[in-house]
């Protein structure tokens, strides 16, 4: 490990990264297609090539300095599935969840319907993402068909109401149960498969149900979507006009009409099932079904051989997910008011693996914040809004070669003999 | 009968290219033991550079039908090799020792890359190439016919001879040797005096080229393309290597045959809506069923 910094060597990578950028970028960034014929952008294609010959200058002398040399080396020797901090240790979750909890409650009341409908969004992805983080974070199950129960829980909402009359609270719980069920349906014959063969099965399972939720035309409604119910409070409605035979709330209760307030609820409601689910999830990992998942995931020859049921491990962590993702479809419908299945693409799929990805495989805080961090700065920032995908997929590659294991590591408290004991 | 015949020439063309590009799944799978989820962009990319140099080629006023098929074929395998290359060398080489999940998230990550850079250099719009083979052969069977393009001709010779060529550097030079011996042993290999880093690069560029010439040869025949057309045709072309056997070249080859004329079939005498969800149950019911493909090697788990 030599610390003096080889200049040639850093020329030569630079002038090769040039070149690739050229030929790469050349075509198709230095050419805009206009129909059979074309225009060119010199410009900009040198501006990218000269982008990539700086980064990549400034990369290899950073490699060759003896800082990037330590970081190489911690790199290369920090792959820990979990950080485990001395016994004794106290979070400083303890603060931090009733003041979120708190901002949480007052945030509807003082928001503009605008940033209510960005938080649900949110919160929608929050739930999203807390569902894949079982699956592909803790039980380390490369799902990419997500989306699927996404799209079960929204169209289950959506159709059990045309269909069946059922309404919102009816359908709360029917379509986590119907997406645990399509999870396990899911489950049963990928659990001999491994990472890659997963990951193809479940992507194809996702498009199976897209597919089906466009072609089947005469149950779904097809490319035009059908609407969903929107939620009651003991029979109040959030409209004008009561469409659902009820009474309408602003009328129940002398108030005047302000169409703001079905957002209040939807965000109340959601922010209720978030903190359940995170509060189950933060049990579960304490639980031997928790700790199993994380063994299957570091390890699954070990984790069969210590006598753990890695069928009944997979189909719960299956199942798990599936339910979360489906709460989450139930809400997006009736968010939306409408569903359709350009809503379940597998950008969508791609988006939440981005969030679990950005947020730290099994970590519960960080996937909260990449949740919103990723969803939220799009809707704000509309100029970035054309790059979200690429910015994703930035984000995937980066992630994987510099922290792969997300931004916030899992930790866990050790235990200690008592004293007197040993 | 004249629909079945129809369908099973269409399917012959269409699988014929499936086969290409599962090429490119086949080998990487082989070599690395992993999907490259981002294969199927590269195809897509090489559909933008093939209209890309048509342009070009029109603009400087040449026509004639061998040159621009030699010097469009030539110059998009080459420059989507580059591409093949820059993706190893970005997305998969820091990832070398990593965990099974890592080179997986991000191969994604590259795919949705790909698919968001050419859409945002060159529109979000279909794009469309002018048609260069005009004609049809038709051959006359009892009261109907089946027809034939000459594209379509130009395609089965095209990809045949393409699997040959890939046939003859796999088998009996000596790259074809050293990629042989990577696949079985990397290890060993790089014990041997390989350079595996260097010959699994090679790979990715090998299969980029084959995905190239898949990718010319369909927007020629299709005339119009957008940046999305990777997805599907990447997951086929993955069920075509999955159904062959992945690992297996001449399964891959096997495998995008069959899952064309199947395809073909299906649509044209069930239904061409679900079409794309056949080939999906298809590869769920092969991965279920039979994982090792027609001819490949049943995987044993090694402890």
């Amino acid at each position: 490990m030599s610390s003096s910094i080889n200049i040639k060597k850093s020329v030569i990578d630079t002038l090769l990264a040039g070149l690739l950028s050229l030929i790469v970028f050349g075509p198709v960034i230095g050419i805009l297609l206009d129909g059979y014929d074309f225009t060119t952008r010199p410009s900009l294609l040198l501006t990218m090539v000269a982008i990539v010959m700086v980064g990549r200058f400034a990369i290899s002398l950073f490699v060759q300095s003896e800082k990037g040399q330590m970081m190489l080396y911690k790199h290369q020797n920090n792959d820990d599935g979990v950080i485990v901090l001395p016994p004794g240790h106290k979070s400083k979750m303890v603060y931090i969840v009733p003041i979120a909890i708190i901002i949480g409650l007052v945030a509807p009341f003082v928001a503009t319907k605008y940033i209510l409908t960005v938080l649900i969004l949110g919160l929608i992805y929050v739930l999203l993402g807390l569902g894949l983080n079982i699956v592909v974070g803790l039980a380390g199950l490369l799902d990419l068909g997500f989306v699927g129960f996404y799209a079960i829980g929204a169209y289950g909402l959506s159709l059990g109401y045309q269909y069946l009359g059922f309404g919102f609270w009816s359908m709360l719980p029917l379509a986590a149960i119907m997406a645990a069920v399509a999870g396990a349906i899911l489950g049963f014959p990928v659990l001999r498969m491994h990472g890659d063969y997963l990951a193809i099965v479940t992507l194809g399972f996702g498009e199976i149900i897209r597919l089906i939720l466009t072609n089947w035309t005469s149950f779904t409604g097809g490319p035009n979507g059908v609407y969903a119910p929107l939620p009651t409070l003991f029979g109040l409605e959030f409209e004008r006009r009561a469409k659902q035979g009820g009474t309408p709330f602003h009328e129940f209760f002398n108030l005047p009409y302000d169409s703001g307030l079905k957002y209040v609820f939807i965000y109340l409601s959601l922010f209720m099932v978030v903190c359940a689910v995170l509060y189950i999830k933060h049990r579960l990992v304490k639980m031997p079904i928790g700790r199993a998942w994380e063994a299957l995931r570091e390890d699954e020859i070990a984790c069969r051989s210590l006598g753990l049921n890695h069928v009944l491990i997979k189909l719960s962590a299956f199942m798990m997910g599936a339910s979360t993702g489906g709460l989450a479809g139930v809400f997006f419908a009736t968010y939306q008011g409408f569903v359709n299945p350009t809503s379940f693409t597998f950008f969508e799929s791609a988006l939440i693996l981005a969030i679990v990805v950005l947020g730290g495989l099994g970590s519960t805080v960080g996937v909260v914040i990449a949740a919103f961090v990723l969803t939220v700065t799009p809707e704000m920032l509309r100029e970035v809004a054309d790059f979200r995908v690429l910015i994703f997929g930035l984000l995937m590659v980066v992630m994987m070669i510099w922290r792969p294991r997300g931004l916030v590591r899992i930790t866990r408290t050790g235990f200690a003999v008592r004293k007197g004991v040993a | 009968m004249d629909i079945v015949l129809q369908q099973l020439v269409n399917g012959l063309t269409l699988g014929s290219v499936y086969g290409l590009i599962a090429v490119g799944y086949t080998m990487v799978y082989g070599i690395i033991g992993m999907i490259n989820f981002a294969h199927g962009d590269v195809y897509m990319v090489s559909a933008y550079i093939t209209a890309i140099v048509l342009a070009l080629l029109s603009f400087f006023g040449i026509h004639s039908f061998p040159v621009v098929i030699l010097f469009t074929l030539l110059l998009t395998i080459i420059i989507t090799g580059v591409y093949g290359w820059t993706i190893e060398r970005v997305a998969y080489r820091p990832l070398r020792n990593s965990t099974r999940l890592a080179p997986l998230i991000s191969a994604i990550g590259m795919s949705l890359i790909l698919q968001n850079y050419v859409q945002i250099a060159q529109g979000a719009r279909s794009q469309g190439v002018p048609t260069l083979l005009d004609g049809t052969l038709r051959m006359h069977i009892g009261d109907g016919y089946v027809q034939l393009t000459y594209m379509k001709v130009f395609i089965l010779v095209a990809a045949f001879s393409g699997m040959g060529i890939l046939t003859y550097i796999i088998q009996k030079t000596t790259l074809g040797r050293m990629c042989r011996a990577t696949q079985q042993d990397r290890k060993m290999a790089s014990i041997l005096g390989i350079n595996t880093d260097r010959i699994i690069s090679y790979v990715f560029v090998i299969g980029a080229a084959m995905a190239a010439l898949a990718g010319v040869l369909i927007t020629l025949d299709y005339g119009s393309f957008d940046f999305f057309v990777g997805f599907v045709i990447g997951v086929k072309a993955f069920t075509a290597a999955v159904l062959g056997g992945i690992g297996s070249l001449p399964g891959a080859m096997l495998g995008g045959v069959i899952l064309g004329l199947a395809e073909s079939l299906f649509s044209g005498l069930v239904n061409t809506d679900y079409k794309d969800v056949f080939a999906f149950g298809l590869l769920v019911t092969i991965l279920i069923f039979r994982p090792s493909g027609l001819l490949g090697k049943p995987a044993v788990e090694k402890v």
